[in-house]
């Protein structure tokens, strides 16, 4: 008789509270009062609850369910990123949807399962926990694309990402069969004895190229990133910065210990692709988001512009290359996060402003908003002392260690010809005269969302050192 | 935790930055004459804890002084590492001098938005001197890139018609130079790490490394030589300055002269020539060539600019061609002269640009051939712009010619050809100043316009005497201000030759 399975929910802890609030704001939604406020508030208890049930079990190290679930110090670190993400996502949500008559707690509980699937990945032992979590995350999150019913744009946007993810998921399934097929195991260790054991495999290697077909669309680099500024743009803002913060953290989790531990063997390979893939992506979104008048467009060119300079750690690889990525996905999530909130936090009569020059003297009419938006443009330019600039210098910093230069000069002159367009939504903002009728829609909720971000962009660019060692120890666990 | 006793040079250069938060925070925005007297009084209090470092500067010592070291990220090998020597105090006294001057000379110039301009100029103040006193890389590279972003916002919001292309021209050329600085630095960091054990941005320590020579060190060199030949300007990476400087207002434009530029050929001498000397050596002749060029196309392009600032913009190119070539001659005459060059540059260049500025704001143009015949309206002006301009041409006696000749007798000492060609550029400054000059101020008033021009308010005074004072001080004792730096660069020079030495012998480039 097969004995039943050890059954350890410590591990599960963060992302199981996440669940559990997620399922509790279903059922509240069903009573009253009609207004959907609390919801949101309830929402966010969970995620904070979720965040200090994480940090609590920093330095437990756990592992259940037969290894398929790793509760290390890094998925722990993930777990922050994460609950950081989408508390953001929350306080931003709170006003907007009630703002554009779309108030419902399913999106709640939506967001939730979303974060608790972005958890799952993040302390994923095996390649299925990966595939339960990436779904988890990503059924929710095409729903929340579509929240704007009644917009086509909206509509579209959920239509796109579903289709298109849902077959880069198809690839994702294929490459774990062959993985498995060759290894015998879908769990991480085990698949690293075996391609150990067997060095070349034809088969694990054509795995490896699928699995990175389905990890590239959902962290969104190039050539699968063409879903990206169609999406960003038509979602609601709020699940945008969720999208384009949280869900690429996880994707990045699972992905940097799928190549660090399960198919390190493979790393000669890899490294290769991925070096080509960097250079592409972050040429692409920089070179595009150039043209982009569409201020959610040109973040999203944007973020697949960053997703290239983070997989430039990943190929840098080893503990100063893993560690560079997580710190920089970190001041990521607040730069992004803030700069998706600051848009959000504006409207114009008929609908969103988001094209650039609905920005037209924004620094006279609202100087707070404009120097917010300001500072988060300049942090992802990676101008110092702001989260960016330190990120980046990880970075590249780790490249160079690595003997990496070339790729290192790719990096820093795609950093350079960012600064183009973000300083264009600057000159926007302060050196041109207002026009149009865009008004800043007042929302303390969004105002927290701001405040936090900035007070992380400030606080990890001036003191890094601490948040830089954390982001050392969490990446122990992979190297050993 | 205690906190750190702060030293003197935390205090002057953050004190800029510190009051422009208070302003920030405590002053209205429609207080404008508040606003304008309380920038004026932080720069001026920024410039009165900065004396002390200047007389309390001991000129006979070399090594650095008011160090301070702060563990800032230990596990990286970053500190927080500040302290002058004989080159920096001179620029950071000139930093913390200019400020209030250009500070004082937007006083109508900038109506709109005081605000901001005085937070802006304040900010852009700390990260200047903060450029000038730290002495680790990761510091000097966020001050460096730090200070972009408020020059960024004096060009483009209160520059003239054509102000955000020249605002963003400046910065991409500038982080596109900066860029690839980033990339050695952590190259430089990585070798010494690898070859020493000790992970450091620690620039004197990382100055007592040898680096061997050959392409890493070549590679090196020129990644940080295109950062500061883009900031110096050094032909042909000069294209983005004369956008800047007509485009910036005038405070801008004196800071962006006086001190910016500096920024470049501080560069050079902080970082290039100890960190890389056999590069340096190397590339000697490349540079002295790009030098030449550059005073000399300078110096034409200048004589046949119509518009005033135009002018003083590029006559800019051909002075800093000039103490690049001091610089690289690696003699003590040719480095000593560059530092005061630079000084001088800041003092002579900052008044053209002050002085263009406030008849730009009586006449609401530029163009020479608008003026004509200033001398009997507006006597005052006139003769203190003639001082000014023949400071700039190097009229001895005057500051600019201090440093042109001791520069020459460095570059005569490695070849009398590159003297001869160097002091052209001398002649032709007197053509293009004297010449403008002639056009504004003699002949007949020929337009009506003119005549009812106001000589100078008692605020024009109180800006211009302070710079006239040091113009004429610097050429009358100029050893007041290079015995405070030559012990500095005597043991720069040494160091070069010692660590070119060891690293290799014999030195193809032969120099006496």
């Amino acid at each position: 008789m097969i004995p039943p399975p050890p059954v350890d929910l410590g591990a599960l802890l963060p992302a199981l509270i996440v669940f559990g609030t997620g399922v509790v704001v279903l059922l509240l939604d069903l009573l009253p009062p009609r207004t959907k406020d609390h919801l949101g508030g309830v929402a966010l208890a969970g995620i904070v609850g979720a965040l200090i049930g994480a940090v609590t079990l920093w330095n437990h190290e756990t592992r259940a369910f037969r290894d398929m679930v790793l509760l290390d110090n890094y998925a722990v670190f993930f777990h922050v990123v994460i609950a950081y993400a989408s508390a953001l996502a929350v306080l931003l949500s709170i006003d907007y949807l009630r703002r554009n008559g779309v108030e419902s707690g399913e999106y709640y509980a939506l967001l939730l399962f979303s974060t608790s699937g972005m958890m799952l990945l993040a302390s994923a032992g095996d390649l299925l926990v990966v595939f339960l979590g990436i779904e988890l995350m990503s059924l929710s999150l095409y729903v929340m694309a579509g929240l704007f019913k009644a917009r086509l744009a909206s509509a579209e946007a959920s239509m796109k990402y579903f289709l298109l993810g849902a077959f880069a998921t198809g690839f994702l399934l294929y490459g774990i069969a062959l993985i498995y097929g060759a290894t015998g195991s879908t769990n991480f260790d085990r698949i690293a004895a075996a391609a150990a054991a067997r060095p070349r495999d034809s088969m694990i290697t054509i795995g490896l190229g699928l699995l990175l077909v389905g990890f590239g669309f959902k962290i969104s680099s190039v050539p699968f990133h063409m879903w990206a500024p169609d999406v960003y743009e038509g979602a609601p803002t709020a699940v945008t910065s969720l999208i384009a913060t949280g869900s690429k953290a996880a994707a990045f989790a699972a992905l940097i210990r799928v190549l660090t531990v399960a198919l390190k063997a493979a790393q000669p390979d890899w490294s290769v692709l991925l070096w080509a893939i960097a250079v592409l992506t972050m040429t692409a979104g920089n070179v595009i988001a150039i043209a982009q008048n569409n201020l959610k467009r040109m973040l999203a060119y944007s973020s697949i512009a960053h997703v290239g300079y983070m997989l430039v750690g990943l190929v840098a690889g080893g503990a100063p290359g893993a560690g560079a990525v997580l710190f920089y996905l970190l001041a990521y999530t607040f730069t992004t996060a803030g700069a998706f909130g600051a848009i959000l936090l504006l409207e114009r009569s008929d609908g969103e402003a988001v094209e650039v020059g609905d920005y037209a003297g924004l620094g006279r009419r609202h100087p707070v908003l404009a120097a917010t938006l300001g500072l988060f443009l300049l942090s992802l330019i990676g101008i110092p002392p702001l989260a960016g600039f330190v990120g980046k210098f990880y970075l590249f910093g780790s490249a160079v260690r690595a003997g990496y230069l070339w790729l290192t000069v790719f990096g820093v002159l795609n950093s350079a010809i960012a600064a183009y367009y973000y300083l264009r939504v600057i000159v926007y903002m302060y050196m041109r005269e207002p026009d149009g009728d865009v008004r800043l829609v007042p929302s303390f909720a969004g105002g927290v969302a701001l405040a936090i971000a900035i007070v992380g962009i400030v606080l990890l660019g001036v003191m890094p050192a601490p948040f830089a060692d954390l982001a050392q120890v969490a990446v122990a666990p992979l190297v050993r | 935790m205690t906190l750190p006793p702060i030293g003197l040079l935390t205090l002057v250069t953050f004190l800029p930055a510190l009051g422009a938060l208070l302003i920030m925070l405590v002053v209205p925005r429609h207080q404008e004459a508040l606003l304008r007297w309380s920038g004026l009084g932080v720069s001026l209090a920024a410039f009165a804890v900065s004396l002390p470092v200047w007389f309390g500067f001991d000129g006979g010592d070399a090594d650095m002084q008011f160090e301070e070291i702060l563990a800032w990220m230990p596990g990286l090998g970053v500190g927080y590492h500040v302290g002058v020597d004989g080159i920096s105090v001179l620029l950071v006294l000139l930093t913390t001098f200019l400020m209030p001057v250009a500070l004082a000379s937007a006083w109508h110039a900038i109506e709109d938005r005081t605000k901001e301009f005085v937070i802006a100029m304040l900010l852009l103040e700390t990260g200047m001197v903060g450029v000038f006193v730290s002495l680790d890389l990761f510091l000097f590279f966020v001050f460096w890139e730090a200070m972009l972003i408020p020059m960024y916002f004096v060009i483009g919001v209160w520059g003239g018609a054509n102000r955000v292309y020249a605002a963003v021209k400046f910065v991409l050329y500038t982080m596109v130079g900066s860029a690839l600085m980033l990339v050695a630095i952590l190259a430089l960091y990585y070798q010494h790490g690898a070859a020493t054990g000790t992970y450091t941005f620690d620039l004197p320590t990382l100055t007592r490394f040898v680096l061997a020579p050959g392409l890493a060190q070549n590679l090196m060199f020129l990644a940080f030589a295109l950062a500061f030949a883009i900031k110096v300007p050094l032909f042909p990476f000069h294209t983005w300055l004369p956008d800047a400087h007509v485009e910036a207002p005038t405070a801008g434009s004196v800071i962006l002269a006086g001190v910016l530029l500096k920024m470049g050929t501080y560069g050079f001498l902080r970082f290039c020539l100890p960190l890389f000397p056999d590069a340096s050596i190397d590339f000697g002749p490349w540079v002295y060539a790009l030098a030449i060029i550059g005073i000399i196309y300078g110096a034409f392009v200048s004589t046949v600019q119509p518009d005033l600032k135009k002018l003083v913009a590029y006559s800019s190119v051909s002075h800093l061609g000039f103490v690049m070539l001091g610089l690289f001659t690696l003699t003590q005459p040719g480095l000593v002269g560059a530092i005061v060059q630079m000084v001088n540059h800041g003092l002579s260049t900052g008044a053209l640009f002050l002085m263009v500025g406030m008849i730009y704001e009586r006449r609401h143009t530029r163009l020479i051939s608008e003026f004509g015949g200033l001398w009997a309206v507006i006597p005052a002006f006139s003769a203190l712009f003639l001082i000014v301009c023949l400071s700039s041409l190097g009229l001895p006696g005057l500051n600019g010619f201090v440093g042109e000749f001791l520069i020459l007798v460095g570059a005569f000492t490695i070849n009398k050809w590159l003297a001869a060609a160097a002091t052209t550029g001398i002649i032709f400054a007197a053509v293009y100043l004297l010449w403008m000059y002639q056009r504004v101020a003699f002949g007949e008033l020929r337009h009506e316009a003119n005549r009812r021009l106001a000589d100078l308010t008692p605020r024009e005074w109180a800006v211009l005497v302070p710079v006239l004072v040091l113009i004429v001080w610097i050429g009358v004792y100029p050893k007041a201000f290079t015995a405070k730096t030559e012990a500095s660069v005597q043991a720069l020079i040494a160091q070069v030759e010692i660590k070119a030495s060891v690293a290799r012998a014999p030195v193809w480039f032969a120099r006496q």
